[in-house]
């Protein structure tokens, strides 16, 4: 399953560091960033497939919610399904 | 590849503009679960629900967590109970409305729809039996709601039930008082009813179903509205093409939650209900679309226009989206449950009179709107009686909903919470129509073509 993370929050040192780092440990694989500030605000989205995860996609939501928590900044997970259907016929 | 503010849109439409799936509603056929006593029934009823059912609330959640998208609601729909309570021996079907409030308690579920009649043309000893247990229903339990089709297009109008409802609410009324009530806000008087709706409280599992379907209920009216801020001044073409565009975006997301429902419930896809429903939450108006095309307050002259244009071009742009489309699919304008409608009564510039010519044009009646307590039962048979000469002339469903507030008066507030919202008592035409109501029989079937 492939699924869309995006970080939306205050910039500072090592949010994609430790995003990616998280989700590496879970053997979750980065497709695609995209990131941007503005406003100081910091914007990304990551698109990343989650065939070989050692963990569940609410697992996932967990275990990134609490890396969310811990940097300052708000991460939600969810399946790119929601997107596709959304914007692609 | 999706682009960033493709992403995002929808993360705002979610976060900002209160998009949702409003409800997942599970119609179940209860026709295998007859038995001529009452006390089997019941517990047939109550085990075909629960097990049937049983991984709804867990597989709504699921979807929710999944895909980031509030799914409100996860309900019950069953067959019309008076259908299917018919061979009990009994002298009323409260204990099956009771039967009904334990299975949705025990399935997490706010509401189960069906405590119903359809006696467009005439009742049967069942019919009576479970319309006259309603206001006892509605006062015993929690969680049931009630319907009872009193006209079609091909039938004519029901004139005798039409008076006995007008009794029937009252009654209800009077049982639920202490509760300002609320008995009401969960009994629909239907004329056209659908067989597949998921909205509560007219929901049921028609007799044309199967023996079970996911049907589910869209919403947006926050999506539609920040879309079309967008567009300000900009003439009605586009302001058409815009709602069409969102309708469509919003469908697309019923569609996919409907579709992984049915998929991990085992059920099959029933139909996507095209409704832009309001809640009381800021921002989740369909008065506010209206306002935001250009009228200065919801009632205003403009507002039939406006709406009927709304309802169309939510219906156009959602029909493609959608596997299937059914149920009320049109905008709601239930009172008490749309913060913009509530302000609008609150300045005085929507009545019931112009609510009627509002139904005209869009789903699905009167509704939710506290009327005072002292209004006569012939004047609400009277009000139903025009609802559903619309419908049937329109050839439409039309409903009333309408809570005769025991003690209230013009000027008063009722709170009925929650999703219910909140309600200033609205005037009701003082002037009578007892006379009309007391001849009783039906109205015939209208003509179908030379129809100006």
């Amino acid at each position: 399953m492939k699924i869309v993370v995006t970080i939306i929050g205050q910039d500072r040192v090592g949010i994609v560091a430790k995003v990616s780092t998280a989700m590496a440990d879970v053997n979750v694989n980065v497709l695609d960033i995209n990131q941007n500030i503005m406003n100081g605000f910091f914007n990304m989205v990551m698109i990343a497939d989650m065939g070989a995860a050692k963990i569940s996609l609410k697992e996932l939501q967990q275990k990134l919610g609490e890396v969310g928590k811990e940097i300052g900044v708000e991460i939600k997970v969810q399946s790119q399904d929601i997107f596709n259907v959304m914007h692609r016929i | 590849m999706l682009l960033i503010k493709e992403i995002f849109e929808t993360n705002r439409m979610i976060a900002e503009n209160k998009l949702d799936v409003r409800t997942i509603t599970m119609g179940i056929s209860l026709r295998g679960c007859s038995h001529p006593d009452i006390k089997v029934f019941c517990k047939n009823i109550y085990d075909k629900i629960t097990m049937t059912a049983k991984n709804l609330v867990q597989v709504g959640e699921d979807i929710e967590a999944e895909y980031g998208v509030p799914i409100i609601n996860k309900r019950v729909s069953v067959t019309p109970i008076s259908v299917v309570a018919e061979s009990c021996k009994t002298d009323s079907y409260v204990p099956v409305a009771e039967a009904m409030d334990k299975a949705a308690k025990e399935l997490g579920i706010n509401f189960i729809g069906g405590f119903t009649a359809l006696v467009d043309k005439h009742e049967t000893e069942g019919d009576l039996l479970l319309i006259n247990s309603i206001p006892e229903a509605l006062a015993r339990t929690e969680r049931v709601c009630s319907s009872v089709n009193i006209g079609t297009t091909k039938s004519g109008i029901n004139m005798d039930a039409v008076r006995r409802m007008g009794l029937i609410i009252k009654r209800t009324a009077e049982l639920t008082a202490a509760r300002d009530a609320i008995g009401c806000a969960k009994l629909v008087v239907f004329c056209n009813a659908v067989q597949d709706n998921p909205f509560m409280a007219g929901a049921f599992h028609g007799v044309g179903e199967g023996s079970s379907a996911i049907n589910v209920g869209v919403s947006g009216p926050g999506v539609v509205k920040r879309a079309l801020e967008d567009v300000r001044g900009q003439s009605f073409d586009v302001v058409a093409e815009t709602i069409k565009r969102t309708a469509f975006k919003v469908t697309r997301v019923g569609q996919l939650v409907a579709q992984e429902a049915s998929k991990r419930l085992g059920v099959k896809m029933g139909v996507i209900d095209l409704s832009l429903a309001p809640t009381p939450a800021v921002g989740d108006s369909v008065a506010h679309i209206l306002e935001e095309m250009g009228i200065e307050s919801c009632g205003a002259p403009g507002t039939t226009a406006a709406l009927a244009l709304l309802n169309d071009a939510v219906k156009k742009g959602g029909l493609m989206a959608a596997q299937h489309v059914g149920g009320l699919s049109g905008a709601f304008i239930p009172v008490s449950e749309d913060a913009g409608m509530i302000a609008a009564v609150e300045r005085g510039s929507l009545t019931l009179e112009k609510l009627e010519a509002m139904t005209c044009v869009c789903s699905v009646g009167l509704d939710m709107i506290a009327v005072p307590g002292d209004t006569s039962a012939a004047t609400l048979s009277a009000i139903i009686a025009d609802e559903a000469a619309i419908g049937m002339i329109n050839n439409k469903t039309t409903a009333v909903r309408l809570i005769p507030v025991p003690g209230k008066k013009v000027g008063d507030k009722v709170e009925f919470g929650g999703l219910l919202g909140y309600c200033p008592i609205m005037a009701v035409n003082s002037f009578k129509a007892d006379d009309f109501i007391a001849r009783g029989g039906r109205i015939p079937a209208p003509l179908r073509s030379l129809t100006n």
